[in-house]
């Protein structure tokens, strides 16, 4: 009983990376209806920023907020600078964009900061919380970080003029430009935020997983998997998904034999081609309802 | 039809979806408070008009909007300038509640107080809109999406309303009731509409002047009481 309760508590926690992830994927395949394959690459780059302030000897929370803040400009950009001009562009050309961002991301970080694993510290140490034997302090801390960003962007998102006119812009580009909405601008943002949530996953994994050019490749996976379960269409439901993928990963891992470490990645694979197979619009993903 | 003088101003305007030419050398003026429609056959080009005057497709020639030239402007700049359309399906986003709508239609806008104002005018309006200001706006009626894309479009304060089709769809009851409104705000606001209509009578009882458009051009520029009591037009475009 104490392992399950020990298992799904560090799934909760691993879950709330691929949350945050899944998150990420959702905001910019709302606002482009392409799935951001670079999301990782983009989080391993933030999360090697804020390393190299470290290293330069800024404390640990000024690293993670310039962190956040370069990644929010950084992701702002990309969308100006790559993708804005092919936003009409067919499929492949996107495909072939997000796949350049990727290999330059992953092999600009191993030629600035080379391959070697690196150790990234937690802010929340490693010792079990409250000295019990459920769950480690920086487990805590990574669900506690995710679940307070999570009701932020809620509140921004409900509540702030601004995300409103970004979720019309995603839903309904046309009419919103025709209520003065600069759609064009709104997308860029999203793209800021993504990439500022994604900073924050990797500077949280990264510990767990350590530093390297090619950490997030599995989180990515993970993140696709909880976004795919739980809709495509829905942010609550990719953070939901986020969290269930995590859960499955580390049940499996523990108390199906043949998984063990080794096949531990495949789960996300089969979650994804399970959810296609059965409910391609995921667990809470919606299609328009409305009358004519 | 003189240079500059009405607030809107269209000359010798074309336009273009892809290599096909949907409007040829189309003109026409609109006047500050002024009611105007367009009316024509399915296919004549009466939405392609309010599409180019919005910069939502190709198009060359004059548009001139208070003595600016806004052809090849951003759909968003254009709105910017007061310009509100209520687009062929009404353009509500389906997702977001009623109020939310409204409050979009206000984005452009930073006066708080004047906009919780402008909602509660447009409810006074509208009052089934009050009663579903929390609901979905795609769980709502035909005719109350048609009443919620009016009232989006007032929110925005517009000098000037692009109404497109709105009797669609509703029933004849509600068409009346929607236009009596329509007029009320004209009165009250001093809006000037261009709108296109199928229900030509419907049209010609709103506005004070009519153009008919025929395969992308304009075939008649005349008074809503001249073409009204054309036996001629009225059998060969107007279809009643």
């Amino acid at each position: 009983m104490e392992l399950l309760l020990q298992q799904v508590m560090a799934g909760l926690a691993t879950g709330a990376i691929y949350a945050c992830m899944a998150l990420a994927v959702v905001m910019i395949y709302q606002a482009i209806d392409h799935l951001n394959f670079a999301q990782g690459e983009m989080a391993m780059f933030s999360t090697f920023i804020a390393w190299q302030l470290l290293q330069w000897g800024v404390p640990y929370w000024g690293a993670f907020v310039a962190a956040v803040a370069v990644s929010f400009v950084g992701g702002v950009a990309i969308e100006r600078i790559l993708f804005r001009p092919i936003h009409h562009a067919p499929v492949l050309t996107q495909l072939v964009a997000f796949i350049a961002l990727f290999g330059i991301l992953n092999s600009s970080a191993g030629e600035i900061w080379n391959f070697t694993i690196k150790e990234f510290p937690t802010p929340f140490g490693r010792g079990p919380l409250f000295g019990g034997h459920l769950i480690s302090t920086h487990d805590a801390g990574m669900i506690v970080v995710t679940v307070v960003i999570l009701a932020l962007l809620y509140l921004f998102f409900r509540g702030s003029r601004l995300g409103l006119a970004m979720r019309a812009a995603a839903a309904n580009p046309d009419s919103a430009r025709l209520v003065g909405i600069r759609v064009g601008w709104m997308i860029a943002l999203g793209w800021g935020m993504s990439a500022a949530i994604g900073a924050v996953a990797g500077m949280l994994i990264a510990p767990v997983v350590f530093l390297e050019p090619n950490m997030m490749l599995g989180v990515l996976l993970y993140g696709f998997a909880g976004a795919v379960l739980g809709g495509l269409s829905s942010p609550g439901g990719a953070v939901l998904g986020g969290f269930a993928v995590g859960v499955i990963e580390n049940l499996a891992g523990a108390f199906i034999p043949y998984f063990g470490r080794e096949l531990k990645l495949t789960i996300a694979l089969i979650v994804i081609v399970a959810v296609l197979l059965v409910r391609p619009s995921g667990v809470f993903g919606r299609s328009v309802v409305s009358r004519v | 039809m003189t240079l500059g003088a009405a607030m809107l101003e269209v000359r010798n305007l074309d336009a273009f979806y892809g290599e096909y030419q949907a409007l040829r050398g189309v003109g026409f003026d609109l006047g500050e408070g002024h009611i105007r429609t367009l009316l024509g056959a399915n296919g004549a080009g009466k939405t392609t008009v309010l599409r180019a005057l919005c910069g939502m497709v190709r198009t060359s020639g004059a548009i001139r909007f208070d003595g600016k030239a806004i052809a090849g402007w951003a759909t968003e700049d254009i709105v910017r300038l007061g310009i509100a359309h209520v687009p062929e399906g009404r353009g509500t986003f389906l997702r977001v509640t009623v109020e939310e709508n409204l409050q979009l239609g206000a984005m452009t806008r930073r006066d708080r107080a004047g906009i919780t104002a402008d909602i509660e005018r447009v409810y006074a309006h509208f009052p089934r809109l009050r009663e579903r200001r929390n609901q979905q706006a795609g769980t709502l009626s035909g005719g109350e999406q048609q009443m919620l894309a009016v009232g989006r479009a007032l929110m925005l304060r517009p000098r000037l309303m692009l109404l497109d089709e709105p009797s669609f769809g509703l029933a004849p009851l509600i068409v009346e009731e929607l236009f009596e409104i329509l007029r009320q705000v004209n009165r009250e606001t001093g809006v000037a509409m261009l709108v296109v209509e199928q229900n030509a009578a419907l049209a010609l009882e709103l506005a004070e002047h009519a153009y008919l458009l025929e395969t992308g051009r304009v075939v008649m520029d005349a008074p809503a009481a001249v073409i009204g009591a054309d036996e001629g037009v009225r059998r060969a475009y107007l279809g009643y």
